[in-house]
């Protein structure tokens, strides 16, 4: 789960990182008098969406005086932002963060992450910050220093201190960032956090340092034991059709392309998308029924898809182990009939209970393309969609 | 022969009493030696009751030295299966099998750390387990799908494995054993553990390999491979069409910083040595290819 800025830099306030201080606002006259209540002459008026990338974006701006402000503010909420993350379309920004101007004598990067390799999370930190750290990271990754955090005794001092001066942290300034530094983590590893990532970390003129952006993910699997996370959520910022599909339980991702796909199991889902690729077709979804699907629920799934207008036709492929193919069987039936589907339909089934399975198919007068295999379903999938298209 | 598992093997169910520890319990039981080899269930609240004549007892140390068991398989729901991994490392069962799906990644950190100077072995968390076909299944695969013979399985997902599997018994090959080494970030077992098992093994002549978008684990092992493997390994990796930043479903399925495409994958496993196909309708097909 993703979470907007200021809520990070309130979570991470509470863990005692220090960030300038700032205001959340909804509207225009929210951020005047937001600045007027930070007070001081230069302000920075920031865009609140999911996405990263919001300054190069154009979400990102310094007022230098209240009209400033309200103009800044004017453009921002509502405008759809661009960024390398958001897609061609954007993302509408319904909410902005005004917070007091500092002044920045060096920018840092500073991130946590876990590392699968290692088993451990792993602290990141550069000297080059307020970069694209992606491109640090593949053109010159010594300049990230790594630190592999022993989760019982958490990060210690002197982990803190080492990176640090590695990044070139002035003396004066070493042990306000490697309390930072340290606080990060605690916050990190009692909010069940998957991501978290300071950049920049500014050190100011007057040789203080401080977490200018703030950018925390969560572990889904741990929400159930942080409901102050789930509170944060901020649905505007999701996919509409994958919210839908969370409420019943399915895994879905909505993709380019107009071939419908319903399969259970995760990995079987992706090979399912690959095969239509390969076969010249263009995957419209990945969605996993997952192991325990009813017949409500692939109705649901049906209905997800079908919502798509690019969709031209649906494969399902399901091999059934503990899920019997005579329930997903059912499942489409029902969902066929309750939903009016209007593009081809092939399915393939295997596994426990297939012979039961296709019965129910056959039966049902639908007009089903059986598939015997994974290469001719989709072959016909592929076929189906471009001759309905 | 086999690996980790075979009809000696002496399985407890932590987490029996629960409606999925007690289906797939009986389906295991149900399936070849499953009889002899599923002899205790552990739940603290329900010690000295049975279920279906497995007794049950109240901890992992108290049904290992009661039975003799030396494996375990969890369904104990996610806030509590981390716990139950540290039990069972704790009693020393030399393997334990995790089923769970959901666990936090916080809490396997802790486990595996807590594994690193213990004997027990750990597949999955978020598996569907591993088989011995016609000897011994310990997980949630269907037991019928597969058939005994000398190809070794390991795979990330579920169903995909089963798949495999299916395509290996078109082709006429049956297993010598299967792993679901699970699709969480943080896991026991990694393919490259798996293979440096089945190159050992005598009665594995081949092994497919199914991986999945996300971390390194197959590059890893595609490394190991070139320098030790003394057997044929057909590979296939799922996701190429997947969109960077997108969780696909496993929690681990996930192309982040630029690291974890499926193309990567298949280019290191390919100069590695291993024959990959992009079409996973052909991974039986494959692998038999490589058969003399």
């Amino acid at each position: 789960m993703k979470i907007h800025e200021y809520q990070a830099k309130e979570i991470l306030r509470q863990y005692g990182v220090v960030t300038p201080r700032g205001i959340a606002c909804f509207s225009v006259d929210e951020a005047v008098s937001a600045a007027q209540n930070l007070g001081g002459k230069v302000w920075v008026v920031k865009a609140q969406i999911y996405a990263g990338g919001r300054g190069k974006g154009g979400g990102v701006k310094v007022a230098r005086s209240l009209e400033e402000v309200r103009q800044l503010a004017g453009d921002m909420l509502g405008m759809r932002l661009v960024t390398h993350q958001t897609g061609s379309d954007g993302q509408t920004v319904r909410r902005l963060f005004i917070e007091e101007g500092v002044n920045i004598a060096r920018e840092y990067y500073v991130g946590m992450v876990v590392d699968r390799g290692n088993q451990r999370v792993c602290l990141m930190a550069s000297a080059e910050g307020g970069m694209d750290i992606e491109q640090v990271a593949a053109q010159t990754p010594e300049k990230i220093h790594k630190v592999y955090i022993d989760p019982i005794a958490g990060l210690t001092d002197l982990e803190a201190l080492t990176v640090a001066e590695k990044i070139g942290l002035p003396d004066i300034s070493r042990s306000e960032a490697a309390a930072l530094l340290k606080n990060l983590y605690q916050a990190f590893d009692d909010k069940d956090a998957s991501l978290v990532e300071i950049n920049p970390l500014a050190l100011t003129t007057d040789h203080h340092v401080l977490a200018l952006d703030a950018k925390m993910n969560f572990d889904d699997n741990a929400l159930f034991r942080h409901p102050e996370i789930v509170a944060l959520r901020d649905l505007d910022e999701e996919d509409p059709a994958e919210i839908e599909a969370a409420r019943h339980d399915l895994s879905y991702i909505p993709l380019d392309g107009n071939i419908g796909c319903l399969v259970n199991g995760a990995g079987l889902a992706m090979a399912t998308m690959d095969i239509i690729k390969l076969y010249g077709g263009n995957p419209a979804n990945f969605l996993d029924v997952g192991g325990g699907a009813t017949a409500e629920k692939v109705t649901a799934a049906f209905k997800l898809m079908l919502k798509n207008p690019k969709l031209t036709a649906i494969l399902v492929n399901i091999f059934g182990g503990i899920m019997k193919c005579d329930v997903i069987a059912e499942g489409v039936v029902q969902a066929a009939r309750e939903v009016q589907l209007t593009v081809p339909l092939v399915v393939r089934l295997e596994g426990t209970n297939v012979q039961i399975g296709k019965r129910i198919l056959a039966d049902s007068g639908l007009a089903v393309i059986s598939a015997d295999n994974m290469a001719d379903a989709a072959q016909k999938a592929v076929n189906a969609a471009a001759a309905h298209g | 022969m086999s690996i980790l598992i075979n009809q000696n093997s002496r399985v407890m169910t932590q987490g029996i009493t629960g409606k999925t520890g007690q289906f797939h319990t009986r389906m295991c039981r149900e399936y070849a030696n499953g009889n002899q080899c599923f002899v205790a269930g552990v739940n603290p609240r329900k010690p000295g009751e049975d279920f279906e004549g497995i007794p049950v007892f109240a901890t992992v140390k108290e049904a290992k030295e009661a039975t003799g068991a030396n494996v375990s398989v969890i369904y104990v729901p996610p806030p509590h299966a981390a716990a139950a991994i540290d039990e069972a490392v704790n009693a020393e069962l030399d393997l334990v099998i995790c089923i769970t799906e959901g666990i936090p990644v916080r809490d396997m950190i802790r486990t595996r750390y807590k594994m690193l100077d213990k004997k027990t072995r750990l597949i999955g968390p978020n598996c569907p387990g591993i088989i011995t076909p016609d000897e011994i299944k310990i997980g949630i695969m269907p037991g019928y799908i597969h058939k005994k013979g000398r190809i070794g399985v390991v795979s990330r997902s579920g169903t995909l494995t089963y798949e495999a599997v299916a395509q290996l018994m078109e082709q006429g090959l049956g297993q010598s054993t299967c792993v679901g080494i699970g699709g969480d970030p943080v896991n026991g077992l990694k393919h490259i553990d798996v293979m440096q098992l089945f190159n050992e093994d005598d009665d594995t002549d081949a092994v497919l390999m199914v991986g999945e978008i996300g971390g390194t684990d197959e590059e890893d092992c595609a490394l190991w491979i070139k320098a030790h493997m003394r057997k044929p390994v057909v590979g296939f990796i799922a996701g190429v069409t997947a969109p960077p930043g997108k969780r696909m479903g496993h929690a681990g399925a996930i192309i982040s910083g630029g690291k974890g495409t499926a193309q990567e994958k298949l280019a290191v496993m390919e100069e590695c040595g291993i024959k990959v196909t992009r079409n996973p309708a052909e991974m039986g097909k494959l692998l038999k290819s490589t058969l003399g």
